[in-house]
């Protein structure tokens, strides 16, 4: 017992020097704050290591940063194997540790049916659900803001028009709508289908971002340093970029790296019925679609996509839920 | 209240007058028609009378008031408004299951067999399960803070969270051949059985499940994080202090107001699950509506199209007025006029 309450002294001892010590420190902006909250958040930060370490297997899996100025197809550079290379002595093959008969790298995860070496081709697909997920965060961001913030900024009717119409959006069962756009967009190959998934997707999704804006904007521009801005001759887009949007700036980050797995979550569905990239290119949807007719026979197929995009939707997940606890402490543990 | 009931159903008119415009605008984008596609391509003179026929070598818009009320385009009979037309409760012709009409497709085989029914009670079960493994979870994890009951299921919240459906799908499926291929008892993977209740459960089950788990780490997460900011409030100190038992305060007081947020997410996420998630649906091939919605696309089936979106936004709106009145029930303070 005697123990415990030497202990218990010296821990308030440490607070009450750490108190002191933080009252002593300059003031510190709400962004420095903020990530000293986030760092020691450990589920936040092992989810970004993770979401760093994908993007940059998914960025460096070949050497197309050589290959471009050499004017050749790009080799594999962190990929043991292409996404295409077959594998012809090992079809159908399980996960194995050994070296291949020929010395090559050992398919730890299995091949498929043609003897295409799994991990590759999850690392070459991490390119297509990475690609949606940010660049469709983008053009959501895009959309709802400038939405949001002309409805919010303007107020009034103009905002109860431009309101209702997005009470007409919500209505519309976004996946449904986003399959009837794929099949009118088509299904290309390669960028094309990337950017015709990110614009079907973005079209569909801003309302959430714009009602969001919209609410920041509605409380913030009764504030009197509006109202000062406003004084010293100020007008309206220089209030909105130099005012509004970065007093508004933590909710919205917080909303694009939540919406990240949402948008991954939708790739995957429409590569999983077969709208997403058109195969041969690898994305996790579309593996899982492919090994899913052989679940019987080789489960490998599908196990390790399916654990691949739930670890990297966890990641984003926590370090979402991380970046909010950080920027916004009020809404801990919300949605 | 009532006027407010009354006009939030009055605005559903135009936000459904504007979804059918926008969808069957899209629709006629899509490229080809009911007629050129699948494998043997009609001769072009059968194609247009097939197209004659159903009028789609009209002008869209010209169509589409067709669609909308029928007859009259044709009689010009005040009478005929809304005969064949959906302002008549008519979805119209099926152009892929031919001599059915798309009320037949959806709504036929009795109340227990019907597309539109099967998805109903997969949707309900996968509710009831959502909000019977949630709100616990969220409400012990609050009690609980901060020691490992809470961490645990939090994670599994999490998990719950960022597991895609159908991937939570495919794994119970590889689970349910394990058990089987090592000869222990497992479920039935396929198919829809209505011999008997125990049947029906048993085919229900895992799809229900695989439905209502995403919704269930919601409800979790959601339920915890309100009923800990309502357990701070003064009125619950109240409750305490003039002596009510802890069972009373945490169930008639806390729970009862925590709960208020999580009706918001309720109403959106059973819309979802009352209509099936198409995709659950085709893995474990139950008859509902959402396999009907890739296949029409891919068909060119406009009015089936037409009809399984409709009846999910229909839900939709509806569920999100359900919401919006609940409110009132649950929290008093809230007042519409």
């Amino acid at each position: 017992m005697a123990e415990q309450s030497v202990l218990e002294q010296q821990e308030a001892l440490v607070k009450e020097r750490a108190a002191t010590a933080a009252l002593a420190r300059p003031p510190e902006s709400l962004w420095r704050d903020a990530w000293r909250r986030l760092l020691r958040n450990k589920a936040a930060i092992a989810g970004g290591i993770f979401v760093i370490l994908i993007t940059i297997a998914a960025v460096f899996a070949d050497d197309w940063f050589i290959a471009i100025f050499q004017d050749r197809d790009p080799e594999p550079f962190l990929a043991p194997y292409g996404w295409k290379q077959v594998d012809f002595q090992n079809t159908r093959s399980g996960p194995s540790l050994q070296r291949t008969e020929d010395g090559g790298f050992p398919h730890i995860m299995g091949t498929d049916k043609y003897g295409r070496d799994v991990f590759s081709r999850i690392i070459f697909g991490a390119r297509v659900s990475l690609a949606v997920g940010i660049f469709g965060s983008l053009v959501i961001m895009l959309f709802g803001l400038t939405y949001g913030a002309i409805s919010g900024y303007l107020g009034g009717t103009a905002d109860t028009l431009m309101m209702r119409f997005v009470d007409i959006m919500y209505a519309f069962p976004t996946l449904l709508f986003i399959i009837l756009l794929m099949v009118i967009l088509g299904s290309t190959s390669g960028f094309p289908a990337i950017r015709n998934m990110v614009l079907g997707i973005g079209l569909v999704s801003w309302m959430g971002m714009a009602r969001l804006v919209r609410g920041q904007f509605l409380q913030l521009k009764e504030k009197e340093f509006i109202e000062a801005a406003r004084m010293i001759g100020a007008r309206g887009v220089s209030i909105i970029s130099r005012h509004l949007i970065p007093n508004s700036l933590g909710p919205i980050i917080v909303s694009v790296t939540l919406g990240i797995p949402s948008l991954i979550l939708t790739e995957s569905t429409l590569s999983f019925i077969g709208l997403g990239v058109p195969p041969p290119f690898p994305s996790w949807g579309q593996m899982l679609n492919e090994g899913w007719r052989a679940i019987r026979a080789d489960p490998h197929l599908i196990i390790f996509p399916a654990v691949v995009l739930t670890l990297t939707m966890l990641a984003f997940n926590f370090l979402g839920d991380g970046l909010r606890d950080a920027l916004d402490p009020k809404m801990k543990g919300t949605m | 209240m009532t006027a407010y009931i009354i006009r939030r159903f009055l605005w559903m008119v135009p936000v459904m007058l504007m979804v059918t415009i926008v969808v069957f605008g899209a629709m006629k984008l899509v490229p080809g028609g009911p007629f050129s596609q699948g494998g043997r391509p009609l001769s072009p003179e059968i194609r247009a009378n097939f197209e004659a026929m159903y009028h789609l070598d009209e002008p869209v818009w010209k169509q589409y008031v067709r669609y909308m009320v029928g007859d009259i385009v044709d009689t010009g009979q005040l009478r005929d408004f809304g005969r064949n037309g959906l302002l008549g409760g008519h979805l119209g012709p099926s152009y892929k299951y031919r001599g059915r009409t798309i009320n037949n497709v959806l709504f036929d085989g009795g109340p227990l067999r019907a597309a539109v029914s099967v998805s109903a009670q997969l949707g309900l079960l996968a509710t009831i399960i959502a909000v019977g493994i949630g709100i616990p979870l969220g409400l012990i994890s609050a009690l609980k803070q901060n020691t490992w009951i809470d961490y645990t299921s939090m994670f599994f919240a999490m998990l719950g969270v960022s597991i895609p459906n159908f991937v939570l799908g495919l794994m119970l499926i590889l689970v349910m051949l394990w058990l089987n291929q090592n000869g222990l008892p497992a479920l039935p993977l396929a198919r829809w059985g209505t011999d008997s209740f125990g049947d029906w459960l048993s085919h229900m089950i895992l799809p229900a499940f695989t439905l209502g788990s995403g919704g269930a780490a919601i409800i979790a997460r959601l339920t915890r994080a309100s009923m800990l900011d309502v357990i701070r409030q003064d009125y619950i100190r109240t409750a305490r202090a003039k002596g009510l038992r802890e069972g009373a305060v945490i169930m008639s007081h806390a729970l009862k107001n925590s709960l208020i947020p999580v009706t918001t997410v309720i109403g959106p996420l059973m819309a979802a699950w009352l209509t099936g998630s198409f995709i659950i649906e085709t893995i474990f091939s139950i008859p509902g509506i959402g396999r009907f919605f890739v296949t029409s696309i891919n068909d060119r089936d406009y009015t089936l199209i037409m009809g399984t979106i409709l009846v999910y936004a229909v839900l939709l709106v509806i569920m999100n007025i359900l919401v919006d009145i609940s409110y009132a029930f649950l929290d008093p303070r809230i007042r519409y006029d």
